[in-house]
Formats: C-alpha cells, sequence, structure tokens
C-alpha cells in the first residue's frame, strides 16, 4: 500500500515534478571530502547547457568559496552521477550526457581538503 | 432525595466512564470512523486503565492553581528586569529556537490530540487526549508569555508564528507533527504519545529546562516547572497506549513495533538541534550531547524497551547508527547553522578557546580530530574579516527535511556523507539515511507532496524570483539584526551596554 489512508486510491501530488521548474532540471552537486560545506547543493540548471559551463560556471559559484577550488586540476578530477562513475563529455549537454531531474553530481578532487581533514 | 456528596469513587465513575453512551440509533463505526483503517484491532475498550485518574472538574482547579503561581512569577519577572540575569546573550539564542521551532510543536500536539480525543472509540482513552490536548494548548500560550518579556529586548522573536509555515529550519519539525496528525488515531498516539513524550522528551525538555536554569533564565525554568506534572501525565498514557495496544490483539504488534521504530527515528532526527544547543549554545554547560543521549536514551530508554520485551517489542533496527552518531549529531548541525546563518532566525558564533576545550573533553574521540580543525578555519576567516557564510542552498532529505549533512559514522566513514535515494513512480527522492528511506519506501505518497523548502525556493514559491534578500524578506526575518553572527549583532551592543562592557 503506498499509504495507510482512509481512501485506498489516495494519491499524494508531486510537490517537485520537473514541471515546476520552469524549465529547469534539479542537479545536486557535491564535492567529496570537503566537508567545509555541509552537504551536497542544489541547483535549477538548464538541461541543454553544456557540461564544461557547469565547471567554468556553476561550480566557482557554488564551491569558489573553499580556498583549495582555484588549484583544482580538472583533468584529474573523477566524477560520479548518481553514485555510478561516470566521464562526461564537456561538450555535449546536460541532457546528453544523462542528467535528469534531480540527478546528483559527485566530484572527487582525489585530495582531502583543509589540514587533510576532509573539509 | 438524598443530597449526600458523592463519594470519590462514584465520582470519578459518574465524571469519566458513565460520560460515554449506547449507540441505539446510530452506527458505532460511523460516529468512529477513523477507528480500523490502521488495521488496529480493538476487542475490548473496558480494557483501558485512565492513565491520569483524573475527572475534569479536578483537572480545571490543578491548572488553575499552577495558571496563577506562574504568571505571578512571569509579573515578577518582568518588573525586576529578568532578563539582565541569564549568564550572556548568547544563550538567549537556545531559547529563539525553542520559541520558533519548539512551541509551534506544542499547538500542532494540541490539535493532534484534540483529534484523536474525538476518534477513538474509548471514552477512557478519549478523555485522556482530551486533557492532553489541552494540556498542549496551556503550554503554548504559558511559553509565549513567557518569552513575550525577552521580544521586547531582543531580536529573532516576534515573527515566529509566521516563520512556522516558511523557514527552512522551522519546515522539519512541522513535517513532524504534520506527519503524525495526518495519520490515524493510533499512529498519533503512538507517534506523540509513545514515542515523542514517553521516550524522547527528556532529552527535549530537560536540557531546554535545565540549560535555563544554569544560565539563569527565571521565566524558562518557571514555564518548566508548570509543565512538569502535564508532562508526567503524558508520559503515563503514552505507555498505557503502547501496552494497551499490545495486549488487545496479537496482530497488533507488527503495527506498533513499526510505528514505534519509524517515530523513534523521525524524533531522533529532530533533536539534531537540541543536541547543538547542548554543546554549542549554552554559555554555562549542562552536560554534553553525548552524555544526556546516553543517560536518557540508552539507560532509560534501554530499560523500557527490556520491560517491552514481554509484548515482543524490540529495539529499533537502527540503535548501532544513532550510538555511533552521538559522537557527531551536535557538531554537525552547528556548523550547518554557523555556514548558513545569515538564513537563521537565531545568532551563531564560534565557541570559544574554553569551549572548545569543553568540547575535546567531551568528545575526546572526535572533536580535535574532525571539527576543531572546521572552526579553526572559520576563526582564521572571520579574524580577516571574511567570516564564512556559505552560499547556495543544500540538499534536503524527502522525509525528515534535514539538509543532507549527516556522515556515514556507522560503518567508519565520518567524512562521507550519507546517499539514499528511491525512484517512485519515475521520480528519484533522496534521503539522509536508510531509516528516513525506509519510511518512504512504506508509504511514498505521503511523502511525495513534502513542502521542502529548497525546491520551493526554487519554484519561485517564496516571495518570487530574486536571491537570497528575497526569501530573508519573505521568512520576515529582520536581516541584519535576527541573524547573522552574534558578534557585531544588535543584541550583543545592547547586552553590553546595559552590562557595561566595553
Amino acid at each position: 500500500m503506498a499509504t495507510h489512508a482512509l481512501r485506498p486510491d489516495y494519491h499524494g501530488e508531486f510537490k517537485d515534478s520537473a514541471d515546476r521548474f520552469h524549465g529547469a532540471i534539479i542537479v545536486y552537486i557535491a564535492w567529496d571530502k570537503h566537508l567545509m560545506f555541509y552537504s551536497a547543493r542544489a541547483f535549477p540548471l538548464d538541461p541543454n547547457m553544456p557540461f564544461g559551463a557547469v565547471v567554468e560556471h556553476v561550480l566557482p559559484e557554488g564551491f569558489g568559496q573553499h580556498p583549495n577550488f582555484k588549484n583544482v586540476d580538472w583533468s584529474k578530477v573523477t566524477w560520479r552521477l548518481n553514485h555510478e562513475e561516470f566521464t562526461p563529455d564537456f561538450e555535449k549537454s546536460l541532457a546528453d550526457n544523462g542528467f535528469d531531474h534531480k540527478c546528483i553530481l559527485r566530484f572527487d578532487s582525489h585530495d582531502h581538503g583543509i589540514a587533510g581533514m576532509d573539509i | 432525595m438524598s443530597n449526600k456528596k458523592l463519594n470519590l469513587k462514584d465520582k470519578y465513575r459518574l465524571l469519566t466512564r458513565d460520560l460515554d453512551w449506547e449507540f441505539s440509533y446510530e452506527d458505532r463505526k460511523e460516529a468512529f470512523p477513523y477507528e480500523e483503517f490502521e488495521g488496529i484491532k480493538i476487542t475490548d475498550w473496558d480494557k483501558w486503565e485512565d492513565p491520569f485518574r483524573l475527572t475534569m472538574d479536578a483537572y480545571w482547579k490543578y491548572q488553575a492553581e499552577k495558571e496563577k503561581k506562574l504568571y505571578a512569577i512571569y509579573d515578577a519577572f518582568a518588573q525586576n528586569n529578568g532578563h539582565l540575569n541569564v549568564t550572556d546573550a548568547r544563550y538567549i539564542n537556545a531559547i529563539k529556537i525553542f520559541l520558533t521551532a519548539v512551541s509551534p510543536g506544542e499547538l500542532a500536539a494540541h490539535s493532534g490530540f484534540a483529534h484523536t480525543g474525538r476518534h477513538m472509540g474509548g471514552i477512557g482513552a478519549r478523555l485522556a487526549a482530551q486533557m492532553q490536548s489541552l494540556d498542549e494548548l496551556r503550554h503554548i500560550q504559558t511559553q509565549i508569555h513567557a518569552m513575550s518579556h525577552y521580544n521586547k529586548f531582543f531580536d529573532g522573536f516576534d515573527e515566529f508564528s509566521h516563520m512556522h509555515d516558511r523557514v527552512w529550519y522551522i519546515s522539519v519539525v512541522k513535517s513532524f507533527f504534520d506527519d503524525a496528525r495526518s495519520a490515524g488515531p493510533f499512529e498519533f498516539m503512538v507517534a506523540v504519545g509513545f514515542s515523542f513524550e514517553y521516550v524522547l522528551t527528556n532529552l527535549l525538555f530537560v536540557p531546554f529546562m535545565s540549560g535555563a536554569a544554569y544560565n539563569g533564565d527565571m521565566a524558562t525554568v518557571t514555564f518548566g516547572f508548570s509543565a512538569q506534572s502535564d508532562e508526567a501525565r503524558h508520559m503515563t498514557l503514552g505507555l498505557e497506549v503502547i501496552k494497551f495496544l499490545l495486549e488487545q490483539h496479537e496482530d497488533n504488534l507488527p503495527i506498533v513495533q513499526k510505528w514505534v521504530d519509524k517515530w523513534l527515528w523521525r524524533g531522533y532526527r529532530i533533536l539534531t538541534v537540541v543536541a547543538m544547543m547542548m554543546d554549542y549554545m549554552l554559555p554555562q554547560k549542562v552536560m554534553s550531547w553525548k552524555e544526556a543521549w546516553e543517560l536518557y536514551y540508552e539507560q532509560a530508554g534501554g530499560a523500557l524497551f527490556k520491560d517491552l520485551e514481554r509484548y515482543g517489542i524490540k529495539v529499533p533496527d537502527f540503535e548501532d547508527v544513532i550510538k555511533a552518531e552521538k559522537d557527531h549529531y551536535s557538531h554537525q548541525a552547528w556548523w550547518t547553522f554557523y555556514t548558513h546563518g545569515q538564513a537563521a532566525a537565531f545568532h551563531t558564533w564560534i565557541p570559544t578557546a574554553e569551549e572548545m576545550d569543553w568540547l575535546s573533553e567531551k568528545y575526546p574521540d572526535t572533536f580535535d580530530k574532525y571539527y576543531r580543525p572546521r572552526w579553526e578555519m572559520a576563526k582564521e576567516m572571520a579574524d580577516k574579516g571574511e567570516r564564512f557564510y556559505s552560499t547556495g542552498l543544500p540538499q534536503l532529505c524527502q522525509t525528515c527535511q534535514i539538509p543532507m549533512i549527516y556522515t556515514d559514522v556507522v560503518n567508519g566513514n565520518p567524512t562521507e556523507i550519507v546517499y539514499r535515494d528511491f525512484t517512485y513512480k519515475g521520480e528519484r527522492f533522496h534521503f539522509c539515511s536508510d531509516k528516513c528511506c525506509d519510511i518512504f519506501k512504506d508509504e511514498p505518497e505521503k511523502y511525495v507532496h513534502a513542502w521542502l523548502p529548497v525546491h520551493q525556493i526554487f519554484q519561485g514559491n517564496c516571495g518570487g524570483p530574486g536571491g537570497l534578500e528575497t526569501v530573508i524578506d519573505w521568512y520576515k526575518l529582520d536581516n541584519g539584526s535576527a541573524n547573522l553572527d552574534y558578534e557585531g549583532s544588535p543584541d550583543e551592543k545592547r547586552w553590553k551596554e546595559w552590562k557595561g562592557i566595553a
């Protein structure tokens, strides 16, 4: 049973369906082992934007406050999309890279942040 | 006719059980339409033992006496400028959280018990729920009145009722009570009556009330004392509900066990904020969150579960997770609020050197290793005039609505965030823990329409398009006075003037 309700056919309206975000999809992005940021961040993004634009514009906005951000070597970063290893095509759009509504992108810069303590 | 006074026993019977009546021309099932859909089987309501042993006339009399005393103390407190006697103005932020996040829960509990008090078939249970409903209404009133004095002198109190339906962290408490109130009457009783009132209330009220006592806050101590006998009654009711349901029918056991597990978890997640209040917000500490958890949950709760073993109730299956998290809970929470302090209706701050030493002593395995370096970094930034306020908005858990801040400590990975997700009808939902994910999977239709503050902001429903300032306005959060760091706040400035501190 999908919920214990008085009516067996009770249906809860999906409050966060893709059609409610004015054409954007929600993408959660996390920088693994950098807990200066207490959780993954949520971003409403245009699914037609190229992945390269995320790296160039969205990540600095989301993570640029970290003192090590400017030193990240993007050629060595590894990525996970929805927790699966993933090699992005920087030229292709998010949609063509397999991003969908409420997906999660995690990146690992293979270091342990500030003081080596995953901050 | 004799005008002899009724003896106590007759009076008690007439004013409790005898208030019920036989349904001679209506179907009893139609009068109590919510009694069966949850699957709970009641064979004999007469087996209910009144937990309060109280008639309504006696109830009014006791409560009126307590009110009289309470308000006399409030008056004296206000006339004597009682707010000047707290240890430090930082303390006041703990009770800002109480008023904005806890007190509205009292009102929600009032409405929940009123509803339940109408819909259980047994008169004994109905009366008890109605009395608790009135208690809860009294509690929110006495709390508002206690805080009204502080509201004259400190920022962040005045819009608590407006904020309740809007602010990101208050949605956590709201969703807890909305979940309970929209369940059937028996789940509500297990959720609030048993799991919250009986098992967890000591971890909510005792820390706040002892915190108040240790920090010179007579107003809060007084409403705490005034609520204490009510709380004792509520705990008795919570326990009676569980025992009654389990004694009525063996088929009730798996249902009750599922509710106990669910609501202990949901209650435990809410206590995140109490953990950080105890460890970070009290200038004069009472005990650490970890010590409180061990005393009130592991020891007292452990004894309770032993007692319930004979009914077949087992300790929840997430025991190892909560045991592991106690060394991290408060630190992760305060870091979250500190770094998002621009959007909170209270002040945050970096713990002092002495406070950090206290935390090292209380958390020898975790504080120095994982959390002290964060505060040292924050201090370095603040000293350079770059106080760290995190940009952007967090990913939230669909069930508990808390930002997904919890790390995988139970598996020895305290710096890796826990991510769980589940796809339902083509949409992916995210969770902070296995238990929040399991709660969703059990009743997805109940959580798909959760009002998640971050998503609502992106949809344009929180003041329209615009940045953080639009949202803060929509919260009615006074930007620059109610939010941000304690250092440099108007609260701090006024406090120093009153106390003659340079």
